[in-house]
């Protein structure tokens, strides 16, 4: 980038890019893509289950889905702080260590909880 | 490349905060390994401990006030120190009354009149999960009122918010409306979250800083976008009204202090108001001090709509805990008084009024607790005709808690009411003591007439009566009374401790 020009512009141009992509490939699938429908196409896509009009026993959801998800979440948001941890372990030293042991562990009780909770179990 | 250095974090400073959540962790880990006989005991005994050992930290650390820890992220000034003592003391009395486990559900999960409600309730366990909620909420509410930057101020923010919705939805009985309550408090407190970081955006963008002393800097230098900071107060202020529950941002008290199982209303009521009134002094205090001007006109207004809405729609209530809840919306407005009063004598008063208010609410919800029929609590104010014939002593002591929220002398809330309204005219704002003076005397007439209808009622023969309370909630009762009265006749060992300690860093 060269320095006179606005600092802004190349994000402009990335904006243009993506909003670009889009519409070209909502396009192209809209022109060449087959067009054969069936009865579990049209249906609204729900985790791979069969998707129900109401949740049986009183409108309940299964829980389980949510659960996972939220596990999910919470190695997610582990390894957000481990990578650039472990990019930089070198610089942070010892500091970083302890830092980082203390982190996982309470991460691992969160785990510890779910897991002797049964959250763990699937039926 | 440059040279990493470890950050100085202070740990003595923060040693309050570190224990209440190691003490929050280890209470998820005794819930996740402990066998159910002994998680009640364990639990309390483990909560308990937590708090009374950082009560001692904070009085340990009382005297190396005016420090910032943490990187300057946290400041642990006198104002700090009191604030975080008042929100540990209210904690235990709280804890006390969460103790008695009738109050709440075994399993919370479970759809409100199903067979698998009704077992878990026939299998006689508790719900322990609680403590440890409490617990993180604790630790919120300790952070909240000392983080000195805006980022730590939402974390504190999020942290103290996310165990209360919880645990406002884990009454036992009418559960539906124990859960609309949590739904409600949750879904209102995500969108006042927002505002809230929505106004911090802005103040970054005015000040380019996140720290309060950054701002503070800004408005001084004055070279700012003032666009930007007037969208950011306006907006930070919205989170925080939300949270103290200032009209017209109230709408959730009502319906969360009914829903909510009543001693985690006695603990949220007060614990929150003092944690969230010791942020929004801190921030009013020492970043947006220099731009007075701007926000006080408009948060005067918003002090006196609340004063008088919490007082006058108080009068129309027919349920003991709705009622309590308009009257901690009219006090949000005293002590919104004390905010805009902006001095020394506003933020001593401040800080004591929290302090005798929180006492007194923990105080009166506890009796609250104690008033039941065959099916549990009474809270229909007409039920409570009578009490004090049939419970007098019971009756006396909620008369005495009914008599501080109106500011009767010889009680903390007469020195409360009256230490504020002298800062506010000190401060100069005579309109404000005028209106405050006269809801003050409009709030008076629904406290005293529930005393009216406790002793000079006939009592209706209906199987209200005041159960004998476990030796947990006859400690919080009393200690609420002692402290209540003592604030009241001996105020100024407390009122002299407060104005040599409560100063902000800045």
């Amino acid at each position: 980038m060269n320095s006179t020009g606005n600092p802004y512009v190349p994000i402009l141009v990335i904006g243009a890019i993506g909003f670009g992509f889009a519409a070209f490939s909502l396009v192209a699938a809209a022109i060449t893509g087959p067009k054969r429908y069936n009865r579990a196409k049209a249906d609204p896509y729900e985790c791979g289950i069969e998707p129900s009009p109401q949740a049986a026993e009183g409108g309940r959801f299964p829980v389980k889905y949510f659960l996972t998800a939220m596990l999910f979440i919470i190695f997610d948001i582990e390894i957000v702080f481990l990578y650039p941890w472990a990019v930089t372990f070198d610089k942070l030293g010892v500091f970083g260590l302890v830092e980082m042991s203390i982190f996982i562990a309470t991460v691992f009780v969160a785990y510890a909880y779910v897991w002797r909770r049964g959250g763990l179990e699937w039926d | 490349m440059s040279i990493f250095t470890a950050p100085v974090l202070n740990y003595s400073l923060l040693a309050p905060i570190l224990i209440v959540l190691a003490g929050a962790v280890l209470g998820v880990m005794i819930e996740a390994f402990a066998s159910k006989a002994i998680r009640p005991v364990a639990q309390l005994s483990l909560t308990l401990g937590t708090l009374i050992l950082a009560i001692a930290q904070v009085w340990r650390i009382r005297h190396q006030s005016s420090l910032t820890a943490a990187m300057g992220s946290v400041a642990i000034d006198g104002a700090a120190i009191l604030m975080q003592g008042a929100v540990l003391v209210i904690a235990i009395l709280g804890v006390l009354l969460i103790a008695d486990q009738e109050q709440f559900t075994v399993l919370a999960a479970a759809v409100p009149g199903s067979e698998e409600e009704r077992e878990s309730l026939e299998s006689g366990q508790k719900l322990t999960e609680v403590y440890p909620l409490t617990l993180f909420a604790v630790a919120g509410m300790l952070v909240f009122p000392v983080s000195n930057d805006l980022i730590s101020l939402f974390v504190a923010l999020e942290m103290l918010s996310l165990p209360l919705y919880l645990m406002a939805g884990l009454s036992r009985r009418r559960r539906l409306l124990s859960q609309e309550a949590a739904l409600k408090y949750f879904l209102l407190g995500a969108f006042s979250s927002a505002f809230f970081l929505f106004g911090a955006a802005y103040l970054y963008g005015y000040s380019g800083s996140v720290s309060l002393a950054g701002i503070r800097d800004s408005v001084v230098g004055g070279s700012g976008n003032d666009v930007f900071f007037l969208i950011g107060i306006a907006f930070l202020s919205i989170g925080l009204l939300f949270k103290v529950g200032a009209v017209p941002f109230h709408a959730w008290t009502p319906d969360v202090y009914q829903g909510a199982p009543t001693p985690v209303t006695a603990f949220m009521a007060a614990a929150t108001k003092v944690a969230a009134f010791g942020a929004m002094l801190r921030i009013f205090y020492t970043a947006f001090a220099n731009a007075y001007w701007d926000w006080r006109p408009l948060m005067t207004v918003i002090a006196i709509i609340t004063m008088l809405f919490g007082s006058f729609v108080a009068i129309a209530q027919r349920d003991i805990k709705r009622m309590l809840a308009y009257s901690s919306i009219a006090h949000a407005g005293f002590l919104l008084a004390g905010v805009i009063a902006l001095n020394k004598a506003g933020l001593d008063a401040s800080i004591f009024y929290l302090f005798a208010y929180g006492i007194a609410t923990v105080g009166a919800f506890a009796i609250v607790t104690l008033v039941r029929d065959s099916t549990g609590e009474v809270t229909d104010l007409k039920r409570w005709a009578g009490l004090g014939k049939r419970s007098p002593f019971a009756a006396s002591l909620f008369a005495t808690f009914l008599l501080a929220f109106a500011g009767i002398p010889l009680t903390s809330g007469f020195i409360g009411k009256f230490s504020i309204f002298s800062a506010a005219y000190e401060s100069g704002n005579k309109a404000i003591v005028v209106v405050g003076v006269l809801s003050s005397a409009i709030a008076a007439y629904f406290y005293i007439r529930v005393i009216v209808l406790m002793f000079f009622t006939d009592p209706a023969d209906d199987g209200t009566s005041v159960v004998i309370p476990s030796m947990l909630t006859r400690i919080t009762v009393i200690a609420a009374f002692i402290i209540t009265i003592f604030l009241g006749v001996f105020p100024a060992p407390l009122l002299n401790f407060i104005t040599s300690l409560a100063y902000f860093i800045r």
